[in-house]
């Protein structure tokens, strides 16, 4: 069947709704956000921290516990098959942190985007410029577990240069996905439930043992987008890059997609009623 | 006569079963200040919003500088300047970064911004405040940051919501001073209110609005002579009494109105109609003469005071 010009447009339109093409300034989102940090930028900086004290915890105890693991036909000190998994859980800790809760503040109390709508930004405008503030919050602490690897002489690869964009990669599809969420959000009680998805995901997402150990169920992995950012942080490092990871970055750009669309919409039907 | 800025055609907004908007009319010419008096309900801001573009019209046509909000909306945002009912000021920043920020919002360069952020804080009388947190600022102080802000972007219409709705007297005639300034420059205002001094105040024109519909249209000076006396009496006869003379004032009066704590005698000659009662032993506990207001137009519209 061939499409003409026309029908492939109103396809394109029915997969990818219409307030995805009515992005011109969401950078002027960003820019609001470090203007708010610029003078508070301990609230960003301790998020460093963390990594370095997991990483140290790592290199210090478990890894004299347990050995070396295989990965990809290569034996690697646990601490070294970990790390990987703990920065891809940064971009997306920081990533969820940012959408929601302080979405939400924005969203209901501030009503921040009541006045936004009010100027020439759109409702995706909105949407891409404060997921993308929040993709840039993640990947800044994924760059902070980068630096404490490089520290720690645990990377690997040159290639591991790449995980930032993967990492970014990950940002995007929690920060949409956790946007998106947000504006079903009624209350502050909510948010109760966000850990109870995102513990799970950081604890079985192949963060911490490799997908041989899950056996049978190895399949439920599948499942979770932070394991597809895992498996390709993971590759980054070792600087194995096998055809799956066309798969890994195909599941994160279309749940990123998703999210976004469904958080402008929520935009358009709550905010501009 | 010019092309109007706003021209609205059976205009209707509706929330699922609810009618908001029933079916209005309004042409708004530039340079006018142009007024929707009525009180909470009306329809007033759902008005506002459709031609603020942030809210799609039901039925009807609207037109803004020509441009459809359907398909031109952010062109036509890009034109106006919005002061909300509630102030939607950015607490996260400070009185000089809400203005900058918002100027960004605009695609307004960053010293351009700068530039117009100090010029307005000065119109404004707040620039000894540019550093605060604008939390840390009173309700009037607010207010003149919003329309400091609404100004940043230079537009050509200007739309206030209930511009000084929660505002001491004080503050109330400092921002009524600054938007007689910006009508003397030629700025269009479209402004509601509930407050008929304000309305008469600052509209060169007015819709009267009530239940989705306008009722009246005029300048606040037509409107008196067109709906009411040049003058009003208002009698006390104490609790429950008001109504004990109502044979008595009628025959004396143009028209009364019985009010659940006073009754208001419609005439010509407040005075004389005072004296004439008196002669006729109708003393009422207290009694005072003023001149016609709005509020006895929408009374006299809807049988309704505007504070109900």
């Amino acid at each position: 069947m061939t499409l003409t010009a026309t029908t492939r447009s109103s396809m394109v339109t029915r997969i990818i709704p219409d307030v995805l093409f009515d992005v011109r300034r969401p950078q002027r989102l960003i820019e609001r956000s470090v203007m708010v940090y610029r003078r508070s930028p301990m609230v960003i900086f301790s998020g460093f921290f963390e990594p370095l004290f997991y990483l140290l915890s790592m290199r210090v105890g478990l890894s004299s516990l347990i050995g070396d693991v295989e990965v990809g036909g290569r034996l690697v000190p646990y601490a070294e098959f970990v790390a990987p998994g703990l920065m891809a859980s940064a971009a997306m800790n920081g990533a969820v942190f940012d959408s929601t809760m302080n979405v939400f503040h924005k969203w209901k109390h501030a009503r921040l985007y009541d006045s936004l709508l009010a100027t020439p930004l759109s409702a995706g405008d909105v949407a891409v410029g404060e997921i993308g503030f929040a993709v840039l919050r993640g990947v800044l602490y994924s760059g902070a577990f980068l630096v404490t690897m490089l520290a720690l002489a645990m990377v690997q690869s040159p290639w591991m240069i790449l995980s930032l964009p993967a990492c970014a990669l990950i940002g995007s599809a929690f920060a949409a996905m956790g946007m998106a969420c947000t504006t079903f959000m009624r209350s502050w009680a909510d948010f109760e439930y966000v850990p109870a998805v995102t513990l799970p995901l950081f604890l079985f997402s192949a963060t911490f043992y490799p997908v041989s150990s899950y056996g049978d169920w190895s399949w439920v992995l599948q499942l979770s987008p932070l394991y597809h950012g895992v498996a390709l942080v993971r590759a980054a490092n070792l600087g194995e890059f096998s055809i799956g990871v066309l798969g890994h970055l195909a599941v994160l750009v279309s749940v990123t997609v998703i999210g976004v669309a469904v958080t402008a919409r929520r935009i358009e039907t709550l905010l501009l009623k | 006569m010019a092309e109007p800025l706003i021209e609205a055609r059976s205009l209707v907004k509706r929330f699922d079963s609810f009618v908001a908007v029933d079916g209005i009319d309004i042409d708004v010419q530039p340079g006018e200040a142009f007024g929707f008096l009525g009180p909470n309900g009306a329809g007033k801001t759902s008005t506002m919003r459709m031609i603020g573009c942030v809210s799609p019209v039901s039925a009807g046509s609207l037109t803004i500088f020509g441009l459809d909000p359907r398909l031109d909306g952010r062109d036509i945002r890009s034109r106006i300047g919005v002061v909300p009912q509630m102030d939607q000021l950015d607490a996260e920043l400070t009185v000089e970064e809400n203005l900058i920020i918002y100027a960004r919002y605009f695609d307004i360069k960053k010293g351009e911004a700068r530039r117009r952020t100090s010029d307005l804080l000065d119109f404004v009388q707040l620039t000894e405040k540019a550093g605060d947190k604008v939390d840390h600022l009173s309700g009037g102080q607010k207010r003149r940051v919003s329309i400091a802000r609404s100004l940043i972007s230079e537009p050509e219409l200007l739309l206030l919501d209930e511009p000084t709705t929660g505002l001491d007297p004080q503050a109330r005639h400092v921002l009524w001073d600054r938007l007689y300034r910006l009508k003397e420059r030629g700025a269009t205002l479209v402004l509601t209110t509930h407050f008929m001094d304000e309305a008469e105040q600052l509209c060169d024109r007015l819709v009267v609005m009530d239940r989705g519909k306008i009722v009246a249209e005029g300048s606040p000076r037509s409107l008196i002579s067109q709906y009411s006396t040049r003058e009003v009496l208002e009698m006390r006869f104490g609790r429950d009494r008001n109504k004990e003379h109502l044979d008595e004032v009628e025959a004396v009066g143009e028209r009364v109105e019985v009010l659940p704590d006073r009754l208001l005698v419609y005439a010509a000659d407040g005075e004389g109609v005072l004296a004439t009662l008196r002669e006729r032993n109708v003393v009422p506990d207290s009694a005072l003469v003023r001149r016609s207001s709005l509020e006895d137009v929408f009374l006299r519209l809807t049988g309704r005071s505007l504070a109900d």
